[in-house]
């Protein structure tokens, strides 16, 4: 979709909800090199939210949708859960239909926006929590992957589920006490960024949201690899700070103590060699067009 | 593209995109020996298909093959085989938010799989076309036809025509999509056929030529935003439904789940005008009628002959949708029957439970007879039911 198609006829401008004309004024679509600096400096895709306050998915949503590479022609599917709360606000079209089927209706969803529109880049994104990845809907998950599906999923990873109140999850950590694991949770945290790879994916990273420019590059990769070659998965720890008795101003500490060296979310990264001969093809031409601007300005 | 502006030109098959109509009614047809699962090829293949998803289950999977096989011939633009039904009916709900036209096909236990979708479907009002070929959820494990799974769906909020012959098969695929990609319809439509009776059997089917297809379906005509990126996307809501315990956010989804009825019941213009109306009436002013749908009405005629040979004057009503329902068609047709028989293949009798609802003095509808578990129905299950309530009600008479 080019900007063009979201002006506002000046007659009807008036009438226009200011967000609206926030979104026409100032928004991000087609501007190379957006990323996560954009937040509070233009118009976000979110407008506003009803997580809790202090909620670092919060802050890993915004980021995502700042980072974006190509939101003017970019469809997101989610699926229950906080995620959902969120969708009904962002300024690009979105699904959500079922609670773990996310990763197979962006497979149908990229199959018809291939088909239909053959020469023009429709991004799909996935943005679920763990709940819908790596248990409800890990079939769904892992299928699409088998099949090469060209879409990005993106998994926040707050280790249990968070909107029915705190049950334990599949990526929650081995003995956690948590409602409906009373006696500790007895097995592992499930590897999946491992199994992703296993599985297919020729980009796959786990971080926290504690640095943004890291989580950009991580989205950008994620998109831009499934976008040419196929599918990727990012898990960013996203802490339920409410489910795990911190303060709303303790997320960014609890991502902090959870990821250095040999802690649960050090950073992972693996790009199958397809993937790295395909970002170092677009690599330089990305600094040409940085020295152009420059050079512009 | 505005599809209708595309009549007259050629696909990229080669195909000449024709006017429904001209389809439907003006075409030259040629005859064809053909089972039910040719017949969904040949349906598909003029069907202007952009997307077809399948799960392989017995009696559906040959028909699932076969659209595989139009898409290698360039006839259905995008297939794949999905990983279970929950899933298929996902990715063919994530195909029609993009835009697509989208077929696929279950059976039985497959239906139940995926029943969560369904409701979904009619919420986001995707017009995805399901051919449902029913057979046998109980266990033991049976594959046999059986018709329980259509009842189970009938409060989905879908579309659902139930085809006695591989030519009303045929037909109901094709104007099915018409129907239900009309704007002030626009839900998901399920085609059913009796397992094995019309998918496995050769009939006689009138269809025409190859060299013809449907115009594409257009996804700006839609009620709801296609999901493609293609329109400026607005924010849904202030505050989601969901999170809210208030009278606004009920109002708002009670609202919404009467306006798909309400846009299933204006479906019946259209399906009226394209099926020729929601029931068909044989004889219906006897006193004895045979009242059903599917290929029950295929043993009810034939029952109906036998009587007559003896002098038993019996009607037929056959029931060609399911929703909508044909309250107040089947009320008229029935008006001055004694007696309604209500014939069916499965084990709960909730045609005859739907018919008793809607008609007066409903001790005239007899549920039956019932076949279930894969049983035959011969037309001679059917004469003797209609003897021995008639030889009771004698006996009644005489006492």
């Amino acid at each position: 979709m080019s900007k063009e198609k979201i002006k506002i006829n000046r007659e009807f401008y008036d009438i226009m909800p200011k967000e609206y004309q926030e979104l026409v004024e100032d928004a991000t679509y087609g501007k190379e090199g957006r990323g996560w600096k954009d937040v509070g400096e233009s118009k976000e895709m979110i407008e506003e939210h009803s997580l809790c306050a202090g909620c670092p998915e919060s802050i890993a949503f915004r980021y995502v949708l700042a980072c974006l590479p190509n939101p003017e022609d970019t469809v997101m599917v989610g699926s229950t859960g906080c995620t959902s709360l969120v969708f009904p606000h962002v300024a690009v079209h979105n699904i959500h239909s079922l609670f773990g089927n996310q990763n197979a209706v962006a497979s149908g969803l990229k199959r018809a926006l291939s088909y239909r529109f053959p020469d023009k880049v429709k991004d799909v994104v996935v943005l679920a929590g763990d709940g819908a990845t790596v248990d409800i809907g890990l079939d769904m998950t892992l299928q699409s992957w088998f099949r090469q599906e060209k879409i990005a999923t993106i998994c926040f990873d707050n280790e249990l589920y968070a909107n029915t109140g705190g049950q334990s999850s599949g990526l929650m950590q081995k003995g956690f006490v948590a409602k409906m694991a009373p006696a500790g949770k007895k097995f592992d945290k499930v590897d999946l960024p491992e199994i992703a790879r296993q599985s297919g994916c020729h980009y796959v990273t786990m971080l926290t949201v504690s640095k943004p420019n890291r989580v950009e590059k991580a989205i950008r990769n994620a998109i831009l690899i499934a976008r040419e070659i196929g599918p990727t998965y990012v898990q960013l720890y996203t802490p339920c700070i409410l489910e795990i008795g911190k303060q709303m101003m303790e997320g960014l500490q609890e991502m902090r103590d959870s990821e250095g060296p040999g802690k649960r979310f050090e950073f992972k990264e693996y790009i199958s060699d397809e993937a790295k001969a395909y970002l170092e093809s677009i690599a330089p031409k990305k600094k040409r067009k940085k020295v152009t601007a420059q050079t512009e300005g | 593209m505005d599809s209708k502006s595309l009549i007259g030109t050629r696909n990229k098959i080669g195909q000449k995109i024709v006017d429904p109509d001209y389809l439907f009614y003006e075409a030259p047809r040629e005859r064809y020996f053909m089972t039910g699962s040719e017949v969904v090829r040949e349906a598909i293949r003029r069907a202007s298909v952009d997307v077809s998803i399948s799960y392989p289950i017995t009696p559906q999977s040959e028909a699932a093959a076969m659209v595989g096989d139009l898409w290698v011939e360039g006839y259905v633009g995008e297939y794949f085989r999905g990983e279970n039904e929950f899933a298929v009916m996902s990715e063919c709900a994530g195909a029609s938010f993009g835009g697509a036209r989208v077929f696929t096909t279950t059976s039985g236990p497959g239906t139940l799989r995926a029943y969560e979708n369904f409701p979904m479907w009619v919420g986001s009002r995707l017009p995805i076309m399901l051919n449902m070929m029913v057979r046998g959820v109980n266990s033991p494990l049976s594959i046999q036809p059986d018709t329980l799974e259509i009842g189970l769906i009938i409060d989905t909020g879908m579309l659902i025509w139930h085809a006695e012959t591989a030519q009303d098969f045929f037909d109901y695929l094709l104007k099915g999509f018409i129907v239900a990609e009309e704007p002030d319809v626009h839900l998901p439509i399920a085609v059913c056929i009796d397992g094995f009776f019309v998918s496995h059997t050769k009939d006689d089917v009138y269809i025409p030529s190859a060299d013809l297809a449907l115009p594409t379906y257009d996804p700006y005509r839609s009620p709801v935003v296609c999901m493609d990126m293609e329109s400026p996307p607005v924010r849904m809501m202030r505050d989601p439904f969901v999170m809210k315990s208030n009278y606004i956010s009920y109002a708002t989804q009670a609202s919404w789940q009467q306006e798909t009825r309400a846009a299933c019941e204006r479906s019946r213009k259209h399906t009226i005008r394209l099926i020729g109306g929601l029931i068909e009436e044989e004889n219906s002013d006897a006193d004895i009628l045979i009242v059903s749908s599917g290929t029950a009405v295929a043993q009810g005629r034939e029952a109906a002959r036998l009587l007559a040979e003896e002098g038993i004057r019996v009607g037929i009503v056959k029931i060609k949708t399911i929703r909508p329902f044909p309250y107040e068609e089947i009320k008229q047709a029935t008006k001055d029957a004694r007696l309604i028989f209500v014939p069916e293949f499965n084990v709960a009798g909730w045609m005859a439970r739907e018919i008793k609802a809607c008609i007066p003095d409903n001790h005239r509808v007899i549920a039956g007879p019932h076949v279930a578990g894969g049983m035959t129905m011969p037309p001679e299950v059917i004469v003797e039911e209609i003897k021995k309530v008639l030889a009771t009600q004698k006996e009644a008479v005489h006492e």
